[in-house]
């Protein structure tokens, strides 16, 4: 499953990288989103996985025996979610607003806030 | 109550924003609520930075679980140092909003966002939690992307696209730097970090991570090859918001790299080198940028690039007496960068543009004004005893010493490419003779001004002058805040002191 994972990982960090190297303005934020999701993955994964054996501390016990799944992971990875969905859709009004306003698609025609003149 | 200080700078600006929410289609009643609620937060952050001076390292424990466990704030000394300052320019910049920023951008909640940036701000610097710092981050930036498209020109939306890319790369990498560090340690909290790192055999995956960070604060600082957004971005929106940007957004970067690369992994030799050497390509690809550019604003943009070298440059040295330089300089540069983007604010409101070419006759129109605006470009280039000569003594003194002649003479350059800059635009605008240009219709010039938008305009500038000049006369009183954070930065054992007492 770990190795599953890692390799998931690395696909999803490639192609986000891909994707941002991509003219496209929609490829771009879609690329940010793939990339956002191969660190979700990667948070989950460096966690480790732990099958059946929830966090839970018994009612007779102050603490938990043996090996458990680490809730924290998770935590972060709810927190990135969240972040990551707001980011989103005000990624998704920008470049709809950038089309409008612009009139392309084309980053390469994205130079004039770096022209010396 | 007083265990609790350490987050009322945070909790402060929240309650601000929040109240502005409020008031969201009345823009008057909101430029009055946002200078109220800055002063009572300047307030707050005197009075921790205060405490903090008096008492030593503040720590709260939020929801009480005990330190490696739930998220600490910590406030040391370099953290309420820099959240006051922060505290000091967003009060400035309320007061000058009112002549900068017309109602239409009020109006889409400019200074709900502002106290947002000022809230995310604070938190990155009294954080001890390093995901909780990434959670900060996004904070700030969410809100610079709002300030930075409010309005909605076209050259705001493509410098927007530029600088959202980027910073949400930046976010990215520094995300996978925490998954990483999280695999290897099992702990986010920076103090058990900085106990644990130590006690790892493998330093090759430590160093690896280590510069997983350094890519993702270098991008936010605006270092040697990822600072492209930067020059792009943060001339396009209105002169209130370049300032706010310039003053503080790439220190946030500077600072967890200080904060990380001191407590969390001491540099090691290869580090230092790969972070001098940066340090001096940002030095010079900054200075030579500044030197080729036409628009004023620009030009300061790349100012920015070239002093973040000073500070990147003395952290890279890692000796107590550059880290005292870095961090002194880095307080005299949010002071200075913040009046140098008011200043090309009050340039647009009188030529029409910010174009070098453009303007001319500064002088003869108004000499009292020039007088005051020569304060803080001559603070930059750091001529004594103004603000900017301080901290390179300690820096060219700790390069000296450390036997990094490179280094020192990549900092003399970089001085000495800010004088000429200082003049080229002293000249342009100030010196050169006034040009004949067709007036805009629809812009209010600075001579239409009435006396209250003026002083709205020129007071905020008066007031960091006179922060600049303390800093000139009274030197020695930052000079003794620097060393104590140096002393601090260099024994990360008092930081961890801090957060674990029942421990040590």
């Amino acid at each position: 499953m770990e190795i599953l994972l890692a390799i998931m990982t690395g696909i999803l960090y490639a192609a986000g990288i891909y994707l941002i190297l991509r003219r496209s303005l929609v490829k771009l934020i879609i690329g940010i989103v793939v990339l956002g999701n191969g660190v979700n993955l990667l948070i989950f994964l460096m966690g480790g996985l732990v099958k059946g054996q929830p966090p839970i501390i018994p009612k007779d016990s102050h603490h938990i025996e043996g090996i458990f799944a680490d809730p924290v992971p998770q935590a972060l990875i709810l927190t990135a979610i969240v972040i990551s969905f707001g980011l989103q859709s005000f990624a998704i009004v920008l470049i709809k607003r950038a089309y409008k306003v612009l009139q392309t698609d084309d980053i390469d025609a994205m130079n004039k806030t770096d022209d010396i003149e | 109550m007083i265990e609790n200080l350490s987050i009322f700078p945070i909790l402060g600006q929240a309650i601000v924003a929040v109240i502005l929410l409020f008031f969201w289609r009345r823009p008057k009643w909101q430029r009055i609520l946002s200078i109220f609620g800055s002063s009572v937060n300047l307030f707050i952050a005197a009075a921790l930075f205060y405490f903090v001076y008096e008492h030593g390292t503040q720590t709260t424990q939020l929801g009480n679980w005990e330190a490696p466990f739930g998220i600490t704030m910590v406030a040391d000394l370099l953290a309420v140092s820099l959240v006051l300052l922060t505290n000091i320019v967003g009060f400035v910049l309320s007061i000058y909003s009112n002549a900068n920023m017309v109602s239409a951008r009020v109006k889409f909640g400019y200074y709900a966002m502002f106290h947002f940036l000022i809230m995310g701000l604070s938190g990155a610097f009294l954080t001890g939690d390093i995901f909780n710092m990434y959670v900060w981050f996004e904070v700030i930036i969410i809100s610079s992307f709002v300030l930075l498209t409010i309005g909605g020109r076209k050259i705001q939306i493509e410098g927007a696209v530029k600088y959202f890319t980027l910073n949400m790369l930046s976010s990215i990498v520094f995300l996978t730097g925490i998954a990483m560090l999280y695999g290897v340690t099992g702990t986010l909290n920076m103090a058990e970090l900085g106990r644990v790192i130590p006690t790892i055999e493998n330093t090759g995956i430590v160093d690896t991570i280590s510069l997983i960070f350094f890519i993702g604060f270098g991008v936010k600082a605006g270092v040697f090859p990822l600072y492209f957004w930067l020059p792009a971005s943060y001339h396009t929106p209105p002169a209130a918001v370049s300032a706010l940007f310039g003053g503080l957004l790439t220190k946030v970067g500077v600072y967890a790299m200080i904060r990380t690369f001191t407590l969390i992994f001491p540099l090691s030799e290869m580090n230092q080198i790969i972070l001098a050497v940066i340090a001096i390509f940002t030095i010079f690809f900054g200075g030579i940028g500044a030197l080729v550019q036409k628009d004023v604003l620009r030009v300061f943009s790349y100012l920015i690039i070239c002093h973040i070298g000073f500070m990147v440059g003395g952290l890279s040295l890692f000796t107590e007496v550059a880290l005292v330089g870095a961090v002194f300089y880095m307080f005299h540069d949010i002071i200075v960068k913040t009046t140098l983007f008011m200043m090309g604010g009050v340039f647009f409101r009188i030529f029409g543009n910010t174009k070098l070419y453009n303007m001319g006759g500064l002088m003869n129109n108004y000499p009292r004004l020039s007088l005051l605006f020569a304060i803080p470009l001559f603070a930059l280039v750091g001529i004594p005893p103004l603000s900017g000569f301080w901290p390179k003594i300690s820096l060219f003194g700790a390069s000296y010493e450390t036997g990094n002649i490179i280094m020192l003479v990549s900092f003399i350059f970089a001085s000495l490419i800010t004088l000429i800059i200082i003049a080229k635009v002293w000249n342009d605008t100030f010196a050169k003779k006034e040009l004949e240009t067709a007036k805009l219709k629809q812009l209010k010039y600075f001579d239409q001004f009435d006396r209250r938008e003026k002083t709205a305009m020129i007071l905020p500038i008066a007031l960091l002058i006179g922060v600049t000049l303390y800093y000139s006369f009274f030197s020695e009183h930052i000079q003794i805040v620097a060393e104590r954070i140096g002393h601090d930065l260099m024994h990360p054992e008092t930081y961890i002191k801090a957060v674990f007492p029942s421990k040590n």
